[in-house]
């Protein structure tokens, strides 16, 4: 009688034993390895390693392009869960089930049909490059791809949120005088930050850490179109372990930094919430 | 009762199984793991179905020889971290020594085998459109000629792609070039690669498929596939002077000596390598024999009058033309260095 689990689900220390267990195998000692293995380093070959001229220009273009697909993601993933939930069309199912595909297929393939419509002799390219517009071995590619591969996850996570939307608050809005677009920017959009923020911290986390598809359409000209994977595998290359495991602890660190902020501006616009 | 079938077929499989199974196991068998790199999925396959029956009839072992592909260095890191391979039959001196380095390789594998270890070799040519419209002949073309953009992959992370790069410093250094001189031409060079993809199989797709790029600086027995897969678009042009590759082979140490009968098989299986039937399979798949004579009878594929220079022509070994020149800090690094700094 002293203590009554009011619990709906029975067995709480349980379920965090197996959170624990499986975290730990799966995630937790892959990564501490990858410490370890970095700390064989002396400080000074650490940096060395992580902090060259050209490792810099491949972090820049590696969470710049990420950031900026996830922005487009962000975008683009709103309006196609807004489409699907509100509308209904012909083949609405099939683009619903497209909407999924970058995530089974593998990226190195979007990469190489990616690469190979945008170059010059390409079917989008051959109308493209003479305007002007390169989408194949530039920064732009790397942009296109990665809007490719996130493109599930902003629109997953709005998608069931906006369907459990309830009408009545829109019509109170228009009733009370608000026009299409206050409606959308004070009463809708506020119940899908949080949503948003965290299909935009996915597909973020997504892009930083893509590589297959990446390599084929980016050209990996050093200072350019590099990004930091590459340099990694290079390292792998040469044999040298610690230095390859050095530049993945750099990524790691700036990445989890990354989503600790933006956990944050999720939590901060759910309390924020009206 | 159509759900019984399947269980009945089973049994039946499993019964035929067991009534077969002490005949064949009277004969002793043993596996074998060929590590290789990309490119030799055939010619090992080839190699294997000549091999396994002569094996047989000497020793009466019925060997199976599983073959792994995979990016050459990358197959040299499985290695190292634990892929049981009894032989290994990498692209480079780098990735057999990197694991000899490990101790899985005794010291001094290099002399344990015919022709240092390589019973057969191979070279980098070029790869030009039909007619070759922009007349390359030699390397000097490459930076020469107007308006030629060439295809390579990146010598960072490709075997083919330092290669080649060895192979263009060479073709200066050994025509009495001086070093100011090869960094001047490699600069030029690699200012026209407009894609440095990461393997040889994605430069391939960048100049055959995609259309991009004047010249393809391929290993020779890619560059034979490439063509005659072209139907005629693309052309072979064997450079006046061109690099010595070396792919050598080796018996792990290390995996052999665990278990009974390996070493025994693999020594055999690398020893045969080294046969008139073996080196004509070499050369069935463009790969040069080390043979003279077998080479000799193949003078239309192979053509006697490129010059290939050893690694020792343009550094002290493999790992030093490596590392001065495409390591950290080496001379491929400097070429991207952004101008003015």
């Amino acid at each position: 009688m002293a203590s009554i689990n009011r619990r709906v689900l029975p067995g709480f220390s349980l379920t965090l034993g197996y959170t624990v267990f499986y975290l730990s195998i799966l995630v937790l000692i892959p990564i501490t390895a990858c410490f370890l293995k970095a700390s064989t380093l002396s400080f000074h070959d650490f940096w060395d390693a992580v902090w060259t001229e050209r490792a810099r220009a491949a972090y820049y273009l590696t969470f710049g392009t990420a950031f900026i697909a996830a922005l487009v993601n962000l975008v683009l993933g709103l309006l196609l869960a807004w489409v699907l939930v509100r509308y209904t069309f012909p083949g609405k199912k099939i683009i619903d089930s497209l909407v999924d595909l970058p995530l089974a297929l593998p990226t190195a393939v979007g990469g190489l049909v990616y690469a190979s419509l945008y170059v010059q002799k390409g079917w989008l390219g051959q109308y493209l490059v003479p305007l002007g517009i390169r989408g194949a071995y530039t920064r732009l590619g790397i942009v296109l791809v990665l809007i490719f591969v996130g493109l599930p996850f902003v629109v997953r996570t709005v998608q069931p949120i906006l369907e459990d939307l309830d009408p009545e608050s829109e019509e109170a809005a228009a009733s009370l005088g608000s026009t299409r677009w206050q409606t959308f920017r004070n009463v809708i959009l506020p119940t899908l930050y949080p949503a948003l923020i965290t299909g935009f911290a996915l597909a973020f986390a997504r892009g930083i850490g893509e590589y297959g598809s990446v390599v084929f359409v980016s050209g990996n000209m050093p200072y350019k179109t590099e990004i930091a994977p590459i340099l990694i595998v290079a390292r792998l290359e040469e044999f040298a372990y610690g230095e390859a495991t050095a530049i993945a602890v750099v990524l790691l660190v700036i990445s989890f930094i990354m989503l600790v902020l933006i956990n944050r501006l999720e939590r901060w616009s759910m309390r924020h919430e009206y | 009762m159509k759900s019984v079938k399947p269980i009945a077929l089973f049994f039946t499989a499993a019964l035929i199984f067991a009534i077969l199974m002490p005949t064949s196991s009277a004969q002793q068998q043993l596996t074998l793991l060929n590590v290789s790199y990309d490119p030799t999925r055939e010619l090992w396959r080839d190699i294997n179905s000549h091999f396994i029956p002569i094996y047989e009839k000497q020793k009466g072992v019925k060997l199976t020889i599983n073959q792994s592909h995979g990016g050459s260095s990358t197959q040299a890191r499985s290695v190292i971290d634990g892929l049981e391979a009894d032989v290994t039959t990498l692209a480079s001196f780098l990735d057999t020594d990197a694991i000899s380095k490990k101790g899985l390789i005794k010291d001094g594998w290099v002399e344990r085998l015919p022709n240092h270890s390589r019973p057969y070799y191979s070279t980098v040519v070029f790869v030009v459109r039909k007619g070759n419209p922009k007349g390359i002949k030699d390397w000097p073309d490459l930076v020469n000629k107007p308006d030629v953009a060439i295809i390579t992959p990146n010598p960072k992370t490709s075997g083919n792609g330092y290669v080649s790069f060895f192979a263009a410093w060479g073709s200066v250094v050994t025509r009495g070039g001086s070093r100011q001189d090869a960094i001047n031409y490699v600069t030029k060079l690699y200012e026209r690669v407009p894609v440095l993809d990461s393997g040889a199989r994605g430069a391939t797709t960048t100049f055959v498929q995609k259309g991009i790029g004047d010249v393809h600086l391929a290993w020779e027995n890619e560059a034979h596939l490439e063509v005659a897969e072209a139907k005629g678009e693309l052309e072979l042009v064997n450079p006046p002077v061109s690099i010595l590759a070396e792919p050598q082979v080796a018996v792990v140490d290390a995996t052999v000596d665990r278990a009974q009968g390996h070493r025994e098989a693999a020594e055999a299986y690398l020893k045969y390598t080294y046969t008139d039937e073996a080196q004509e399979i070499f050369a069935k798949h463009f790969y040069r024999p080390s043979n003279e004579t077998i080479l000799k009878k193949h003078s239309d594929v192979f053509p006697a009058n490129t010059k290939l220079f050893p690694i020792t022509a343009i550094a002290k070994d493999w790992p030093d033309a490596h590392k001065q020149l495409i390591g950290d800090g080496g001379v491929f690094d400097s070429i991207y260095k952004p101008k003015g700094r």
